[in-house]
């Protein structure tokens, strides 16, 4: 197995991370779904409102929620279903854009959802959030983790949110002793790892520690990094930290290899995916450490069942944190819904 | 001595923008349109090389000529269907249908591959040339700057020496009247594409192994880029797209590492924006004198 390459150390995230694959919901959603689930309207069908990427840059991930999600409503369904209620999901795509998830969920409304899924992405979810607030609409996102996604006390999510990762980051490399010439390399034109970058540096500087140097790039240029990398070698750095998605991490690894670079390097859950894009690089990724809620090869026996669940549904595709999260957000509604109010 | 390894690391840079822009510059300088689906093409074949190796199984040589085949078919299909309609329209007019190629393009891949990027094996095999213990110059670099060389004298002597080369001159120099001496345009409009397509299979292969990743974004910025490159080398002028080229890469690796990273791209296009101030028609544009 290629996978026993590589030890991912798995980090984990304290506060907003439920434990476990099938964790229930620590809060009760309050008024709104108990009172407007069981008005479905005459039929014995309770229709969840979904909202993620399906295609665009980021449909990864929203195939990935919608999937997980899916694979949970068959699973419940097949069992009885919620409170004698069959669930149904109604998925529309918002391409990761704002306009087109206050559009999609304007379809969801007119279709008339009882509660939302949603949305993917951070961005889009930002903007969804003011229109479920306004309609007092339940909302609980899998994975956008942006601190504004869920500002309101309408609105929940599954993964954790953006700054507690940099935190987590900058607390465990210290407290391990990992390194103390730090590098990093972090997307400028990207908010997921500028709220990260910004966390994890201001927790280092808590503990004394500064970057020794401190790399940008843009989605725009994200294919050579051959300035960051000789920047560092020249900078002494021990290790790299990556709070980045796993494309540009897989060439920075492949780059830091030709340049003969010797550091360690940690990485967010952006990373997720990194084994699948080295491919036959894959023994780059030894030793690469980073923070993830979800892992695939892990040997929890809830997670086990999960993977091979999807594998079976999914034309055995693994399924990654994003499938893993929107399974667990319909199981967090179905124990919502039976919670009694 | 580390400026010298942020040089060679800009001259491999720059030598992939070349190999694109040498594409660009050749359809410009002859059917005066810009293809902005170029970068799109060089996509898909990349797309053609990764399948050909990863679910077909060929070897790298054919998925090499795999890409270059369907770019080229691909290149000469674009062109009947979309550029060739609109011969006699006005150059905007084109100019928006490429765009809607290139769209069309990568929107065709994101259905039929998917949005993830995936890993791309790499064809070159080639060592890497180590000149002391910290510079070294990789293979796919000798081998991209070596077949944009080859490619340049090709052209030029093809455009000089043979005779659908001096069609394509007198063509790009006045489309009336060289039609008037019995130059067929579509033909010869067909031929530049179709080179230019085959230069773009060439292209993908190279961009690919250099970054090895492919996605149906692959192409869209190193297409602008390459772009950039043509225009500053002078835009139709076949060394110029190999110097300005060269010349982008090594810019935009030196303001990397001597001014700012976050600032590259500003300076970069800063110094475009000089040069043309300078000089409008580039490195080695040559200055048309319009007759009144």
């Amino acid at each position: 197995m290629k996978k026993t390459f590589l030890r991912i150390v798995t980090v984990a995230l304290i506060l907003s991370l439920i434990g476990g694959v099938f964790a229930g919901c620590q809060k009760t959603p309050g008024e709104t779904t108990t009172t407007k689930a069981p008005a479905a309207d005459g039929d014995k069908t309770l229709l969840i409102g979904g909202i993620g990427p399906i295609t665009g840059e980021a449909a990864t991930y929203g195939n990935a929620v919608k999937n997980g999600a899916q694979l949970a409503i068959n699973e419940i369904n097949a069992n009885g279903g919620v409170n004698g209620m069959t669930l149904k999901l109604q998925y529309e795509d918002d391409q990761h854009d704002a306009v087109k998830a206050v559009n999609a969920y304007n379809t969801l409304k007119d279709a008339k959802v009882k509660l939302l899924m949603g949305t993917v992405t951070s961005k889009p979810c930002e903007a969804v959030v003011e229109e479920t607030k306004a309609d007092n609409m339940f909302q609980l996102t899998a994975s956008a983790s942006s601190v504004k996604s869920i500002q309101y006390d309408n609105a929940f999510r599954i993964c954790f949110n953006d700054p507690n990762q940099g935190k987590a980051s900058a607390q465990y490399i210290a407290e391990n002793n990992l390194a103390t010439k730090i590098a990093v390399i972090y997307n400028n034109s990207d908010v997921y790892s500028t709220g990260i970058y910004e966390t994890f540096v201001a927790e280092l500087q808590a503990k004394n520690i500064t970057p020794v140097t401190t790399q940008t790039f843009t989605d725009d240029s994200s294919k050579d990094f051959s300035v960051a990398i000789q920047k560092i070698q020249e900078s002494g750095a021990e290790l790299v930290f990556l709070p980045i998605y796993y494309e540009a991490a897989a060439l920075i690894l492949q780059q830091a290899s030709k340049a003969n670079l010797n550091a360690k390097f940690f990485g967010c859950d952006g990373l997720d995916g990194l084994i699948d894009q080295l491919g036959t690089d894959v023994a780059l990724a030894e030793g690469v450490m980073l923070l993830t809620p979800f892992a695939a090869d892990s040997q929890d026996a809830k997670s086990v069942a999960f993977v091979t669940a999807y594998k079976a549904a999914y034309n055995n595709e693994t399924p990654n944190q994003f499938a893993a999260d929107g399974y667990d957000a319909i199981y967090t509604i179905k124990a919502a819904l039976e919670k009694p109010a | 001595m580390s400026f010298i390894s942020y040089l060679l690391n800009g001259i491999s840079l720059g030598s992939i923008y070349a190999l694109i822009a040498l594409g660009y510059t050749m359809v410009y300088g002859i059917a005066k349109m810009l293809n902005f689906a170029h970068g799109d093409v060089i996509m898909v074949g990349g797309v053609i090389a990764y399948t050909a190796i990863n679910s077909l199984g060929l070897s790298p040589y054919l998925a090499v000529l795999a890409a270059i085949v369907t770019c080229t078919v691909l290149g000469i299909t674009i062109e009947k269907i979309a550029y060739k309609p609109l011969r006699g329209a006005s150059s905007l007019t084109v100019l928006i249908t490429a765009i809607g190629v290139s769209y069309f393009l990568q929107n065709f891949v994101l259905w039929q591959f998917g949005s993830n990027s995936k890993n791309f094996p790499s064809v070159v095999r080639f060592p890497t040339w180590q000149i002391n213990e910290s510079l070294s110059v990789d293979g796919v670099t000798t081998v991209t700057i070596v077949t944009a060389l080859i490619i340049m004298v090709a052209l030029t002597l093809f455009i000089k020496k043979s005779k659908p080369g001096q069609a394509m001159l007198a063509l790009s120099e006045d489309r009336g009247a060289a039609q008037l001496m019995g130059v067929n345009v579509n033909r010869t409009v067909s031929l530049t594409f179709a080179i230019g397509s085959a230069l773009a299979g060439v292209a993908s292969v190279l961009l690919c192994s250099a970054y090895p990743q492919i996605s149906y974004q692959t192409g869209a910025m190193p297409g602008i880029k390459a772009f950039v490159a043509a225009v500053f080398g002078g835009i139709g002028s076949i060394p110029g797209a190999m110097i300005g080229g060269v010349l982008l890469g090594v810019i935009e690796n030196m303001s990397k590492a001597y001014i700012s990273t976050q600032m590259s791209d500003a300076v970069v296009f800063g110094i475009l924006i000089l040069v043309l101030l300078v000089k409008p028609t580039g490195i080695l544009g040559k200055k048309i004198h319009e007759k009144v």
